[in-house]
């Protein structure tokens, strides 16, 4: 048999074709995936320097001698529901408290406890899902049976009883979300394990005698960090939701500290005579989320849709 | 009169494609007159499908077209309107895809799927459409034809669904067909009736015919004229005749140099089979392994049976069979990664444990598995210094400036630069990416090396390279290696003996120039006349002899009563052969066949 071989490789003309061929491992934010890091960037900002830009303390409530307008003869001027003005800037809460402040002092602690919470989420459920995937048969039907269970409860009706139960505290905030979070992370880490799991390449590996612990760090977290990363988004935003839902219904962040679900919630009493200051709040859940999706899409749009698969 | 089909100075870049747009197409022109069949040959990334898919009016995501036409009975497809186009598509030209079982949907009956697209364009009622399908069928020599349509998927063999998709293709008649490499995922034996069955189908329905494929011996078979591209333009343009027996250009003098010659004992020497060392170099002793459930009496399948099969030092087995006959397991067995059921996996005499994770690392490294498909074998998070840079790192301790040295020198060794190393697997094409699967394999100094089907998943040009590189490793080291493949002509090309299973039973073993020499077993023979040979009417004198004749239409079944090749065979004894098993027949020289029928009559 004589194969005419002219270069090295053998594959005429292929060789130069890619190397010409920019590795496409760099991720590309589009123009909406910038915005949205530029949006992110700055509550990541508030949240560590919230507190000192912020102009009054977030349980200050503002002295009405600050409303005195010359000329008008009002010694006592109502400081409720104020519109944004010269100073409080994006006016009053129910109480007379600057929301500006309030805003920026919650976002600490509403950006706080979702973190928090969706990292531990990522944490359990990574852990659960791969050692669910590696495990075996036995190992892989009960963690996904116990997970069902999980799965089946109301999320916002569990939280209640367990609020209840042990009061609303952040610690107690915080293990709920991600026990109730983590069931769903688990769901995909197992999925995404499954198959790199059967792939040739981990055949490769325990062929060559290697150990499951090296398996899971070297050949199967690698191929899950990306897409997953996605996925800790969309994720984060839920808890966001989660969280304000709690605060709305008076489960969460208890007052006088300051989040921004239940910012909304303290003031909906002012929705009928126009205040701003119950949406205010909402803008600023609207405009994180919004911007986390926005990071989101670019992620997942580099992963060519396969996360969309995995979730759906 | 216009030619059916006329494509003309045909442009397609990549769409945005900025300063310097890559042309896929570069300026073809081509015509198809009516009944005629046109065979579209080039290696993969020469532009064949997307030249292809040109005449539905349809250019893959990225690329778009640039400059020419395309003009089906004068009309120009690329200047239609979509709802136009659509029309076209699936009433005027339809297309073939490669993968049969990706195409039809495994929930709905094979009928509904066959008949849905003329229907739906309202060309058939629903009864005309289903008697033409059955028609189809039975011109495509499909089994009862007029129940066919009431089955689903999962109930036809491969070679009939890929038959089907013909059904479904010429259903609403359409003036062109377009096969996209309508036989290259089967086995060799099933492409021969689905070979057949397109050519006669063809020719029934005067239809005309586009065929892209790689492989010179079945455009001989099947085709009228050839298009040869190379890079996106036509390098040669003529008749079956012209371009198989006085090819003009380089590059088809290259195609039809990698296709490999028939399987000929005679090619071999008479090789040093006397002079056998005593120890093999690895061995199967009596093996029997299989899937499913260890304790459950009688419920697992087992897919290998008393396999005993030896591999001296320095030498290479070929192993052999149809898919499903359990070669794969056959390699996973040896490496560890399938536990036997019975019998011992012998590595220098000395028995292995069964599992991996009893054996011993320094047992490991010695057998080493080179995967088929290196798509999925290299993990591709990894750079290409860190793949063959852990085996060093596992089994020998390199670190640093040594195992960086060790790298270079073992990607000199597949005939891949050195600056390979910083690459990973996405930027290698697939030759380059089976190289570094072999390069792993090596890092680890083995003396066996199991390679299963390392180039099936290649184009012939590729493979024949790949198999050039195996032949230099072979007699540069003392590595033994035992080579799976479904490919006969590989296998001879490349082994020093053949072991030949069917369905999990070893049929015939021996030195390569015994077992493809007479006497054969009926299945080997089977095997040597499916292989495509490069000459005209060679579809047809295979057609004619019984083997072919006898194993048509039958997929390989696994029995534990009698011989498995019972069904299949030409030389059965009805009440022997399928009621004991067969026995083994020791013909001197190594060379063993397992058959009822003695040496004289095989």
């Amino acid at each position: 048999m004589s194969t005419p071989v002219n270069n090295p490789t053998g594959e005429s003309g292929q060789t130069g074709a890619i190397s010409e061929e920019q590795p496409r491992r760099s991720l590309k934010f589009s123009g909406a995936g910038k915005t949205g890091i530029v949006v992110i960037l700055f509550w990541i900002t508030m949240v560590f320097i919230g507190p000192w830009v912020a102009p009054f303390h977030e349980a200050e409530f503002l002295d009405e001698a600050l409303f005195i307008e010359p000329g008008l003869d009002d010694p006592y001027p109502a400081t409720d529901f104020l519109p944004p003005g010269d100073v409080a800037y994006l006016g009053t809460d129910y109480l007379g408290r600057d929301t500006l402040s309030r805003l920026l002092y919650g976002a600490r602690t509403t950006i706080g406890v979702s973190l928090l919470s969706t990292l531990l989420a990522y944490l359990i459920g990574i852990t659960l899902g791969i050692a669910a995937a590696a495990g075996g048969r036995v190992l892989d039907s009960s963690l996904s049976r116990l997970n069902d269970a999980v799965l089946s409860m109301p999320t916002i009706m569990l939280g209640m009883v367990v609020i209840s139960a042990y009061g609303s505290t952040l610690p107690v905030l915080i293990a709920l979300t991600s026990l109730i979070y983590a069931s769903s992370v688990f769901r995909i880490a197992r999925a995404f394990g499954l198959d790199i799991m059967v792939s040739d390449f981990v055949d490769a590996a325990r062929v060559r005698g290697e150990g499951l612990g090296w398996i899971i760090r070297r050949e199967v977290l690698p191929g899950m960090i990306l897409p997953m990363a996605s996925d800790f988004g969309l994720r984060f935003v839920y808890i966001i939701l989660f969280l304000s839902g709690l605060s709305f219904l008076g489960l969460g962040v208890q007052p006088p500290q300051s989040d921004w679900g239940s910012m909304v919630r303290e003031n909906l009493a002012g929705l009928p005579y126009g205040a701003i200051a119950p949406l205010i709040p909402a803008l600023a859940i609207a405009s994180l989320t919004v911007a986390i999706n926005l990071v989101v899409d670019d992620i997942s749009a580099h992963h060519g849709g396969k996360l969309a698969e995995k979730i759906i | 009169m216009p030619a059916l089909l006329e494509i003309d100075n045909l442009v397609i870049e990549a769409a945005g494609g900025g300063a310097s747009p890559a042309p896929v197409i570069n300026g073809v022109s081509l015509q198809l007159d009516a009944g005629e069949v046109l065979a579209l040959i080039g290696e993969s990334g020469s532009g064949k499908t997307t030249l292809a898919l040109s005449t539905l009016g349809y250019a893959k995501p990225g690329l778009e077209f640039r400059a020419g036409e395309v003009r089906l009975n004068g009309d120009d497809i690329l200047a239609m309107p979509a709802d136009e186009k659509r029309r076209l598509r699936g009433q005027r030209v339809s297309y073939l895809a490669q993968s049969a079982a990706a195409a039809f949907n495994p929930a709905l009956r094979i009928g509904a799927q066959v008949t849905e697209a003329s229907v739906l364009h309202g060309q058939l009622s629903q009864t005309e459409a289903d008697r033409r399908a059955t028609d189809l069928y039975r011109a495509l020599g499909l089994p009862d034809p007029d129940h066919l349509g009431r089955r689903y998927p999962h109930q036809v063999s491969g070679g009939q669904l890929q038959r089907l998709m013909a059904a479904m293709a010429l259903c609403g008649k359409p003036d062109l067909l377009v096969l996209d490499e309508p036989t290259t995922a089967l086995d060799v034996t099933t492409q021969i009736e689905v070979l057949k069955a397109f050519k006669d189908v063809i020719r029934q329905e005067g239809a005309a015919a586009l065929y892209v494929t790689h492989d010179l011996s079945i455009v001989a078979q099947i085709a009228d004229r050839i298009v040869v591209l190379y890079a996106g333009e036509v390098e040669e343009y003529g008749t079956v005749d012209d371009i198989l027996n006085r090819p003009q250009h380089r590059y088809t003098r290259q195609l039809i140099g990698a296709v490999r010659p028939p399987p000929d004992s005679t090619l071999r020497p008479e090789s040093l089979e006397e002079t056998r060392q005593d120890v093999p170099a690895l061995e199967v002793k009596d093996l029997t392994a299989g899937y499913g459930r260890k304790h459950a009496s009688g419920h697992t399948v087992k897919v290998l049976r008393d396999v005993h099969v030896a591999v001296g030092q320095g030498r290479s087995l070929g192993v052999i069979g149809e898919s499903g006959c359990g070669k794969s397991t056959l390699a996973r067995v040896i490496s560890g990664l399938l536990p036997a059921m019975q019998g011992d996996v012998l590595l220098k005499g000395q028995p292995l444990k069964p599992s991996l994770r009893q054996r011993e690392r320094r047992q490991l490294q010695k057998i080493q598995f080179v995967f088929q498909m290196a798509d999925n074998a290299l993990n591709p998070h990894q750079r290409v210094d860190q793949l063959l840079g852990r085996p060093l790192e596992f089994y020998f301790g390199l670190s640093g400036e040594e195992k960086r040295q060790r790298i270079t020198e073992l990607l000199h060794m597949v005939e891949l630069p050195a600056e390979f190393s910083e690459r990973y697997p996405e930027e290698l094409s697939g030759g380059q990416k089976q190289r570094v699967n072999l390069a792993r394999a090596l890092a680890a100094s083995p003396e066996i090396l199991l390679c299963d089907e390392v180039i099936s998943a290649l184009d012939t040009i590729i493979g024949a390279s790949i198999i050039q590189l195996l032949k230099r490793l072979r007699e540069q080291t003392d590595v033994s290696f035992v080579f799976i493949s479904h490919d006969l002509s590989a296998i001879a090309s490349f082994a020093d003996d053949i072991a030949v299973l069917y369905a999990g039973l070893v049929v015939e073993q021996g030195p390569a120039n015994r077992v493809l020499a007479p006497p054969y077993h009926p299945y080997t023979r089977l095997l040597i006349a499916s292989v495509p040979e490069l000459s005209q009417g060679w579809l047809e004198r295979t057609l004619e002899m019984r083997e072919t004749q006898a194993s048509i239409d039958r997929a390989v079944e696994i029995t534990d009563r009698g011989c498995p090749f019972y069904r299949r065979c030409p030389l059965a004894i009805a009440g022997t052969c399928n009621q004991e098993a067969p026995p083994l027949r020791n013909l001197g020289h190594g060379h063993s066949i397992t058959c009822h029928r003695s040496e004289a009559e095989l």
